[in-house]
């Protein structure tokens, strides 16, 4: 058979399974969206290319599965990259084809060219740029397969355009690979581990998005309970573990709970699963979990050890490790260890929106939306004071449930990623929160939002503030106020409503509460404003270079 | 020669354009030293062979893990044994 570049790359997507590709044509892929025009592949049509690569970020980060997205060359490609290095540092299996000018024009400086290959190195599990169209039958394959095996990654494929027209005569259609993970662990290695989780008097697990990735949420749980050992999250981690589980600590770190925190610092063995060490969780690194005995578990085996010696570790799929080691667990009832997190967990009590005063108090809305929404509703946030409050007060209670840019932190992610994760999961609500500075670094994906007519929701907390800004200016610069005012302050509602998006703001309402939960029973797009008292900070808080222990608030 | 705070690291990898960018910028943007590198084609031209000199410092574990990461890195050896004066002398070597 014979077949164009272009034809290869749509065949081989349908044969994937790929339902649902963002992205915009441009000059350099518009072959390939010539073939995507008779493919039973939807494709969503973003405003602007990061837009596009969040939306495939909320796909693959609320399915697990790798994601497409499609940008032209060029600026199509600058657009794009913040989504892909937000992809990589949060291990999101997104593979993105970018048009490329002709092979004879590479290097030549020609009109939207740019050294995608090079801008993407640094930012992608891998990357490949295609210099024929046969090629393009290993890189496919090897592409899903490298973004979705061991720890997930976003992986870039640049196709010139005339490698997209180029015809290539084949006799077999490639396989894709299966999905692989490292082999079987160790034999001894659970072992040795066993006996050390078996002997700690004060054991603590400490999660991170790997559990996630592997679906080993059910195992983690089993590992805590037939051993009595408490378990804090990482941001990345959030919806792993029931938040109302006696034996769950909530999340560690600069925004955690102030007993996680503590206990860590008790504890004489720390567990960390699929987590790497990222400085929001530790804190000052040389007081981090200091006294205590590391185990390490990852499947990366370049973060064992990268950022703090482990005294024993194992790189391995968290799901193959944990079935492993259960069996070599002992039951263990930890009296005196328990009544002490206990103990500590009533000292320390956690923050709780007002019970009177402020109806729009941050944590109140929380609490609200939570009331009023399924628990399988797909939540996603912006970056910033909300996107805290959210981490630490929504109870997310199952895995892929929580999308949020944690390594990155990207303003501007959250509206797009809703997007991805409303297309990708028909039949669920969505809904992201945002803050007024967030939501305007991708407010045009509103448009996207009008013609997709998604089951999302919009709630914008808005402050008037660039607030996590304002916040630290308040307090470690010395109330300096500047650039995180904004004096401009845009009718948010008014603007929804200009897209053609149903709005409210719930300044102006009566009865505001009601007309929340009353918005959020609606099955279409719906952006609601809610004004925030500007001088509400994110409590507790550890500050900047400190140590966990010294929280703040 | 070797110099006991150095050692050699020696890579096959595909030989393909992109191969170096992705070596020399992964000691880039993770902030290794990189001392010297020897590079040269393999049989038909489909892989190369790769000596990378390095610093021995507590970085280097985290080195060859992240090397080992890279999907164009077929295979990875710690040559410690190696004399490293061949890096030192590449002007001699060309001469007639």
């Amino acid at each position: 058979m014979k077949h164009t570049g272009a034809e290869i790359i749509i065949r081989m997507l349908e044969k994937k399974g790929i339902r649902i590709i963002s992205g915009i044509p441009g000059s350099a892929n518009l072959p390939l969206y010539k073939v995507l025009h008779d493919s039973n592949i939807k494709h969503v049509l973003a405003r602007q290319e990061q837009g596009a690569g969040f939306i495939a970020q909320g796909m693959a980060r609320s399915t697990g599965k790798a994601a497409v997205c499609f940008a032209t060359s060029g600026p199509g490609v600058t657009n794009l990259l913040t989504a892909i290095a937000d992809a990589k540092i949060d291990s999101v299996p997104v593979v993105a084809f970018t048009g490329q000018v002709a092979t004879n024009m590479i290097g030549t400086d020609a009109f939207q060219e740019i050294d995608t290959y090079g801008l993407t190195i640094p930012i992608t599990k891998h990357n490949f740029l295609a210099r024929s169209a046969a090629e393009l039958l290993e890189i496919i394959p090897e592409a899903f397969r490298i973004a979705e095996s061991g720890r997930p990654g976003p992986v870039v494929i640049d196709v010139p355009r005339d490698v997209q027209l180029q015809e290539h005569t084949f006799d077999e259609w490639p396989c894709f690979h299966e999905k692989h993970n490292p082999a079987a662990i160790e034999k001894n290695n659970p072992d040795t581990l066993a006996i050390t989780i078996n002997s700690a008097r004060r054991p603590i697990i400490l999660f991170g998005g790997g559990i996630i990735e592997s679906a080993s949420e059910g195992l983690l749980r089993q590992l805590a309970e037939k051993s009595n050992i408490p378990a804090a999250s990482t941001l990345r981690g959030l919806g792993a573990f029931a938040p109302s589980h006696p034996l769950y600590l909530g999340m560690i770190g600069m925004h955690g709970t102030k007993y996680a925190n503590r206990l860590i610092e008790q504890a004489d063995l720390v567990i960390a699963l699929g987590f790497r060490f990222g400085d929001r969780a530790t804190g000052k690194l040389s007081e981090f979990c200091k006294n205590a005995t590391i185990i390490q578990v990852d499947i990366d085996k370049a973060e064992i050890g990268k950022i703090k010696p482990a005294h024993q570790h194992m790189t391995a799929d968290l799901y193959i490790f944990l079935e492993s080691i259960l069996p070599l667990i002992e039951e263990n009832k930890r009296t005196e260890w328990i009544h002490q997190v206990n103990f500590t967990r009533q000292q320390l009590p956690y923050v709780k929106a007002p019970v009177n005063g402020d109806v729009f108090h941050p944590l109140r809305i929380i609490d609200e939306v939570a009331a009023h929404v399924p628990s399988d509703t797909i939540i996603s946030t912006d970056v910033g004071q909300h996107q805290m409050w959210v981490a630490m007060k929504y109870p997310f209670t199952m895995p892929r449930t929580f999308l949020t840019s944690a390594g990155l932190g990207t303003m501007g992610f959250g509206v797009p990623a809703a997007i991805g994760a409303a297309l990708a999961n028909p039949g669920r609500k969505v809904v992201c929160f945002s803050g007024d500075g967030s939501f305007l670094m991708n407010m045009q994906e509103m448009a996207t939002i009008a013609e997709e007519q998604p089951n999302l929701a919009i709630l914008l907390f808005n402050n008037g503030y660039l607030g996590l800004v304002r916040q630290q200016q308040e307090l470690f610069y010395d109330g300096k106020f500047i650039a995180s005012q904004f004096h401009a302050i845009p009718d948010f509602a008014m603007i929804a409503k200009g897209f053609g998006i149903k709005s409210f703001d719930m300044a102006k309402e009566e009865n505001p509460l009601y007309v929340l939960s009353s918005a959020l029973r609606l099955k279409e797009p719906v952006f609601i404003n809610i004004p925030i008292n500007y001088s509400e900070n994110v409590y507790p808080m550890v500050p900047p270079g400190a140590a966990n222990k010294a929280m703040i608030g | 020669m070797k110099q006991h705070n150095h050692t050699v690291i020696e890579l096959i990898v595909n030989n393909h354009p992109g191969v170096m960018s992705h070596i020399t910028g992964l000691f880039s943007r993770r902030g290794y030293n990189l001392e010297g590198i020897l590079c040269g084609a393999l049989g038909e031209g489909s892989t190369s062979v790769m000596y990378l000199l390095v610093s021995l410092n507590e970085q280097y574990m985290q080195i060859i893990s992240q090397l080992e990461k890279l999907h164009d890195v077929i295979e990875l050896k710690e040559r410690s044994e190696y004399d490293h004066s061949v890096f030192y002398k590449i002007d001699s070597l060309f001469a007639e």
